[in-house]
């Protein structure tokens, strides 16, 4: 890229300070449009038909008594999607689970679409849909299905990353193993080891907002999409490849978002509403009833998880090994592998190995949700981690702290660390008067550390400076959660303008060039990277005005606070010239000014998190209580620090809520027992304490401001900090998430 | 076939007229009929509270409520909460306090907090966590909406 990203020292303005969202009255006042908000003239109801078998070959589908209802536009079926995948296997796994080719693979499968003048039709057309299922032998438990006697889901899948390929098909789609050092040898030195097998269920991310969105394709072949999503140029080159249209011709425009959290990453119903408009001639509105939501779409691995660890007297880790089992759905993914990968990185080890394994399982399709897969691995590394300090007869902080990772550290995984906040978190939580706060009955005190990656990715920003001097930045990550705030914040910094004087807005696909999703924590990060650029890049243009307002050389002006300045003996006295007055002058100084900026926001840094819990159990019921949470994170440099706080306490309230409460239940029928928020209980406002954070900010070396991603390791540590407090408070160590209350009573009785 | 049913009711203090079907709920009506789209649909069985609104000063789920029940009601809504520019107070904390986030369970938050407010204009931290406990939000933690509810109880009691 053609500008420095590195880190340098500076002071602030604008970055660190508190102001309101730009979109923040729109969305107090219910103006602000998310997916479902918006219709178009002549728009049509899409609905899905969803298989309620587990798996089943599908016969014959019979959609003719359907398509002759009255009112019924359209009626859809796999043969209207045909394969244009062209050997792309992963693109062929995204197109049979928008609607199912051969076989219907989990309960909620789409197997057939109808679109018609109302809602009220669709659903009716829906049940005169036949469809003709001859049932298969199905299994949704991530070890059954990794047993070798399992009823297999895919016939082409034989394991990867295992030498000589296997000679069968099996559920197991990948192996994968990181690590250095001789483990086996470590172990043997140990002194104390901790050996354990964890379980944790399958969880939903639980957005508010259904999956909605608004297609209209026209017969000379262009398209639109209102879609709410966490990325429109994926979702458009997605929805392009499988309708074999050109992304050019796909306008796609991300609606206000109503949570993601890594759901809403990949498409599920968009290329069908478009299929539908498509065939109807007109605009089709679909709409996924929170039914749909958990049957079909989102939810995380289930997980199967064996840790070993071993130390010497002194608290040395000497040997870290961990086999980590993780469900993916009925398509290959990639998921354990990414759990091998987080499951040991806040520590420094002479000896580690971790082995993952993707098992098929006939669940809907595994998707991200924040910092997809570290959460478990990190319930049972931090579980095991705890055990082991008790055992070798050391604080948990000061075991910790004895063996975090440093700069220059060399991962689990590989790389080494460059300046990392996993030991400045420790400290800070060791010295935090929370760990000092008494204790009372049935009460448990745990504290677990985190570690996400963080990700940068392709990004792209057009900032536009108008003639009025006032400034509209344009970018294309989707802003889940304020970011908009944050990056008027960082244009307002690099201009030296005031925050009001900047407005951002996510544009659309035809008015931007590719963007990433807002995954990996990135989007603050990277698109902050990408303003700085652009910014620098309109400051240069704005010099070279200023120059030939004054008539002297370019190298004589500097820019200062939102000010063009003239350097030197000759030109030190002329007045200086604001950015204002730059822009009204630009129609006879050469035209509108205006900084783009195109990069791979490479060097994201990698953020660590600890967290401290307390909880109460009754021993009668099993019923836990979250009694006081603290998250201590770095953040690199917080850029709007409220928000900051806003994902450090989001994180945790999920991360808590996977502890306790949240599992998808599955009957031995393979279907879904608990698909809406009266059964899949996510935490209430009476659940919950205050949740306190403390920010700390270890500049990241590769971000001219040394942000970091901050969005998602604060769902890392929870799990294990709660594991850890509950297994204080009831003297027995907690193997299976969540710890439920008829799972704290058994244990209690075991 | 069904036939609408007409239905005169008030919302936001201002008189309303619609003609729905039987067994539309009256979330359907306000969004799809009267162009309100401050409520939302999170969850349609009365668990999520994304729809809530004040009806008759009590706050209710609008996606159990049908539309032909708000015949002779008084209905309020999110967009009858600011007074033209100016904000309600729980608004205006709202912002001030970054107590949302993605901002989908915000109109319900906010009709939930005046409804518990115009019962109880002083309540504990507690008080507020129960009486809130039919709204989820999924982004915030909630740390932050008590402390926004805590500071505009504060501002509406004149404290």
């Amino acid at each position: 890229m053609n500008f420095d990203p590195s880190h340098s020292k500076r002071s602030f303005s604008s970055v660190g300070t508190r102001p309101i969202r730009p979109d923040g009255v729109d969305k107090v006042t219910g103006r602000a449009r998310y997916g479902a908000d918006f219709n178009m003239p002549g728009q049509l109801v899409g609905r899905i038909l969803r298989s309620p078998h587990a798996h089943a070959i599908i016969r014959k589908i019979d959609t003719s008594k359907a398509a002759q209802l009255p009112g019924v536009k359209a009626v859809l079926t796999a043969a209207d999607l045909p394969d244009l995948t062209n050997g792309d296997a992963a693109m062929y796994d995204i197109l049979d689970n928008c609607m199912a080719r051969k076989k219907a693979l989990y309960d909620g499968h789409a197997v057939a679409a109808v679109a018609a003048i109302d809602a009220r039709t669709a659903k009716q057309a829906l049940k005169l849909i036949e469809v003709e299922y001859e049932l298969l032998p199905h299994v949704t438990d991530v070890d059954q299905a990794f047993a070798p006697d399992a009823p297999l889901i895919n016939d082409t899948i034989f394991t990867t990353g295992v030498d000589p390929k296997p000679d069968r098909p099996s559920n197991v789609s990948m192996r994968s193993q990181f690590g250095h050092g001789d483990v086996d040898a470590g172990m043997a030195r140990a002194d104390f080891v901790v050996e354990r097998t964890f379980k944790t269920e399958q969880t939903h991310q639980g957005y508010i907002e259904p999956h909605a969105c608004v297609a209209n394709v026209c017969s000379d072949g262009t398209a639109d999409l209102w879609v709410c999503t966490q990325g429109h140029f994926v979702y458009r080159q997605h929805c392009a490849e499988l309708l074999g249209m050109d992304a050019s011709k796909l306008r796609v425009t991300s609606s206000e978002i109503g949570g993601g959290f890594g759901g809403k990453t990949h498409v599920w119903a968009e290329p069908v509403a478009l299929a539908l408009s498509r065939k109807a001639g007109r605009p089709v509105k679909l709409v996924m009833t929170r039914d749909e939501v958990f049957r079909a779409s989102g939810p995380t691995s289930a997980t199967s998880i064996d840790v070993k660890i071993g130390a010497l007297k002194d608290g040395t880790i000497i040997a870290a090994d961990a086999t980590l089992r993780y469900s993916c759905g009925p398509y290959a993914g990639a998921w354990a592998e990414v759990g091998a990968m987080t499951a040991f990185a806040c520590y420094k080890l002479e000896n580690v190995r971790t082995v993952g394994y993707e098992v098929l399982v006939n669940r809907p399709k595994t998707a991200a949700y924040r910092a997809p897969s570290a959460p478990m691995a990190a319930f049972a590394v931090e579980s095991a981690i705890d055990e082991l300090a008790k055992k070798v007869g050391m604080d948990p902080v000061d075991f910790r702290i004895r063996n975090a990772a440093q700069e220059g550290t060399k991962a689990s995984y590989g790389p080494v660390y460059g300046p990392i906040g996993i030991g400045p978190t420790l400290e800070a939580v060791k010295n935090h008067p929370h760990m000092k706060a008494p204790l009372g009955k049935n009460q448990g005190r745990g504290m677990a550390c985190g570690f996400w990656f963080n990700f940068g990715g392709q990004t792209c920003t057009d900032l536009n400076i108008g003639i009025d001097g006032t400034v509209s930045l344009a970018v294309g990550t989707v802003d889940v959660g304020g970011s908009r705030a944050s990056l008027s914040l960082v244009a307002a910094e690099e201009l030296g303008i005031d925050y009001s004087q900047v407005r951002t807005v996510i544009a659309d696909t035809s008015t931007l060039g590719y963007n990433d999703m807002t995954d990996g924590s990135r989007g603050t990060f990277s698109s902050s990277m990408a303003t700085i650029s652009a910014a620098r890049n309109a400051i240069k243009i704005l010099r070279e005005r200023a120059a030939q307002m004054w008539d002297i050389p370019v190298e004589d002006v500097t820019w200062e606070k939102g000010h063009a300045v003239a350097k030197g003996e000759t030109h030190g006295n002329l007045p200086k010239l604001s950015l204002k007055e730059i822009a009204a002058a630009s129609g006879t100084t050469g035209g509108p000014i205006a900084g783009h900026s195109e990069i791979v926001a490479d060097g994201a840094g990698v953020s660590f998190a600890t967290h401290i819990c307390d909880i109460e159990v009754d021993p009668e019921t099993g019923a836990t209580k979250v009694l006081r949470y603290t998250v201590v994170q770095d953040a690199g440099k917080a850029v709007h620090p409220t928000y900051v706080e806003g994902q450090y306490q989001g994180g945790a309230a999920q991360g808590i809520g996977w502890a306790l409460n949240e599992e998808y239940i599955y009957g031995k029928d393979g279907r879904l027992q608990n698909a809406g928020f009266l059964d899949y209980r996510i935490p209430v406002c009476s659940d919950l304490p205050m949740i306190d954070t403390q920010i700390l900010e270890i500049p990241n070396p590769n971000h001219p401001y040394g942000v970091r991603g901050v969005g998602e390791t604060s769902i890392v540590p929870p799990l294990a900090a709660v594991a850890n407090a509950v297994s204080n408070a009831v003297g027995v160590r907690m193997l299976h998430i969540p710890m439920s209350p008829p799972r704290i009573l058994a244990a209690l009785e075991a | 076939m069904m036939v609408g049913i007409a239905v005169s009711t008030n919302i936001n203090g201002d008189n309303a007229e619609f003609l729905c079907h039987a067994d539309e709920t009256l979330l359907d009506v306000l969004r799809d009929r009267l162009g309100l789209m401050g409520a939302k649909e999170g969850c349609g069985t009365g668990d999520c509270g994304a729809c809530s609104i004040i009806l008759d000063d009590r706050l209710v789920c609008s996606c159990l409520v049908l539309g032909a029940e708000a015949e002779g009601r008084r209905i309020e809504t999110v967009e009858g909460m600011a007074q033209g520019d100016q904000l309600h107070p729980l608004q205006q904390k709202f912002l001030e306090h970054a107590a949302l986030q993605c901002g989908i369970c915000t109109p319900g938050f906010l009709i939930a907090a005046k409804d518990l407010l115009a019962k109880n204009p002083d309540p504990t931290e507690e008080e507020i966590r129960f009486g809130l406990a039919g709204n989820l939000c999924r982004c915030t933690g909630y740390d932050k909406i008590v402390r926004a509810v805590q500071d505009a109880a504060g501002v509406m009691r004149g404290a």
